[in-house]
């Protein structure tokens, strides 16, 4: 369980941000503690997965601050980002001529897990039959799975999701809850950008309203 | 170090895979050797005299090849997002991605200069000096090509604009290079060409990485 529960505090003050001349919103506070989950409400183009990109460091707000704290206090935000998050958008990084198994192995790598870790991610997402596949073979909601997965192979506190529910069915939805609780039970935190509610307790903070 | 290692694996299997990488910048190199002296003109001894130099000027033409794809491939599939958050920084990124489009096709292209050199007819004792040139100068073509590809980031007509930014880049290295053979072939002094094209090579691997970093960032921004 390395890793989880690290990073204690999401930190957002004040935070503004724009895209080109328009200001999507502002004055946004939010703090996130470990064992929290919260998702982002509101209508498209409200600035809900601006607002994950500027977490994730991709984006420079405007105005405000992110800050990111462990069991000590105030750490880099670099270190953080570096170290401490994991982020999905809606491209998923897969290059489509590579085969499951070398994309995941290459992302878990990446963010600090191991290759054990991602085969007992596979397992947990039921890919293991998916992963000598070449990814463009795979169908939309095979695709997220294999996306997901990355998140428990190399374990990391804070989840950075958007709208990770879309593709896949009732059962997966199921199973992507259980993941979720069980990551935020283990001290993690989940900011998540939702049109859906998630099936785990979360905090809902309107954007742009 | 171990992320940069696990980069540049899954860079050069990328470079390598299906249809791209070293056969389609070969092929090209070999379609340029070979129709060149056709269009030249029949004077065997002329195509000599200037069989280095279009040996080494069709290497940067093959170089420009698949830079569109380098960066811009990953920003699109959100991989760059994904890379930008890993345990390396977007400079250390860029360096990987530059050496293994380096290993993928500019080291290829250096072992097939001196072939085609030969085919053209030009003097068996610049070889040696061809591969050095190819290899420093390859190095050159490739941080100089990601340097404008990453320039490029997000732009409709990427692969246009690659060709715009990265031209004047190049024309250092190629007289530098031209000169260094040229010399050698006629006896006269070389290795000022040589040295100049070494530093300039020096020069571009380690200045460009800070520019295509920061050129990533704010193509993600």
């Amino acid at each position: 369980m390395r890793g989880l529960g690290v990073l204690r505090v999401v930190l957002i003050q004040d935070l503004a941000i724009s895209r080109g001349e328009r200001t999507l919103f502002s004055k946004l506070d939010l703090t996130l503690r470990s064992g929290e989950a919260a998702t982002l409400v509101g209508r498209n183009g409200a600035g809900k997965t601006s607002l994950l990109r500027a977490v994730a460091g991709l984006l420079r707000p405007a105005a405000g601050s992110i800050g990111f704290e462990d069991g000590n206090g105030p750490i880099e935000a670099d270190t953080a980002r570096a170290e401490h998050l994991h982020m999905l958008g809606h491209q998923d990084g897969l290059k489509s001529s590579r085969t499951a198994w070398e994309e995941l192995r290459f992302q878990t790598l990446w963010t600090g897990g191991t290759e054990e870790s991602a085969r007992a991610a596979a397992q947990r997402f039921d890919l293991r039959r998916l992963l000598d596949l070449e990814v463009r073979r795979l169908s939309a909601g095979q695709r997220r799975r294999l996306a997901l997965a990355r998140l428990v192979a190399s374990r990391r506190s804070l989840w950075l999701l958007d709208e990770p529910m879309a593709p896949l069915d009732a059962g997966q939805r199921a199973a992507f809850g259980a993941v979720m609780a069980e990551h935020i039970a283990g001290g993690g935190m989940i900011l998540a950008s939702v049109h859906d509610p998630l099936p785990i307790p979360a905090r809902s903070v309107e954007i742009g309203a | 170090m171990r992320a940069f290692g696990i980069l540049l694996r899954r860079e050069l299997a990328l470079a390598w895979g299906k249809g791209g990488g070293p056969l389609l910048a070969l092929t090209f190199y070999a379609c340029v050797v070979v129709l060149l002296p056709m269009a030249s003109g029949r004077a065997p001894e002329r195509l000599a005299s200037i069989a280095p130099g279009i040996a080494w000027l069709a290497l940067a033409l093959a170089a420009l090849l698949s830079l569109e794809r380098l960066f811009e491939r990953d920003y699109e599939d959100g991989t760059l997002d994904l890379l930008a958050m890993g345990p390396a920084p977007l400079e250390a990124v860029a360096v990987a991605k530059c050496l293994a489009q380096w290993l993928a096709t500019g080291a290829p292209l250096a072992l097939a200069a001196p072939v085609a050199a030969l085919m053209l007819g030009a003097d068996l004792k610049v070889m040696p000096l061809l591969v050095l040139c190819a290899l420093a100068g390859g190095l050159a073509f490739a941080f100089l090509g990601g340097l404008g590809a990453a320039l490029a980031l997000g732009s409709k007509r990427g692969g246009l604009l690659v060709a715009v930014i990265v031209l004047p880049l190049f024309a250092p290295p190629v007289i530098f290079g031209a000169g260094a053979l040229d010399g050698y072939a006629a006896g006269l002094p070389w290795t000022g060409g040589l040295l100049f094209l070494l530093a300039y090579s020096a020069g571009a691997v380690a200045l460009t990485p800070l520019a295509m970093g920061a050129a990533c960032r704010s193509a993600l921004d």
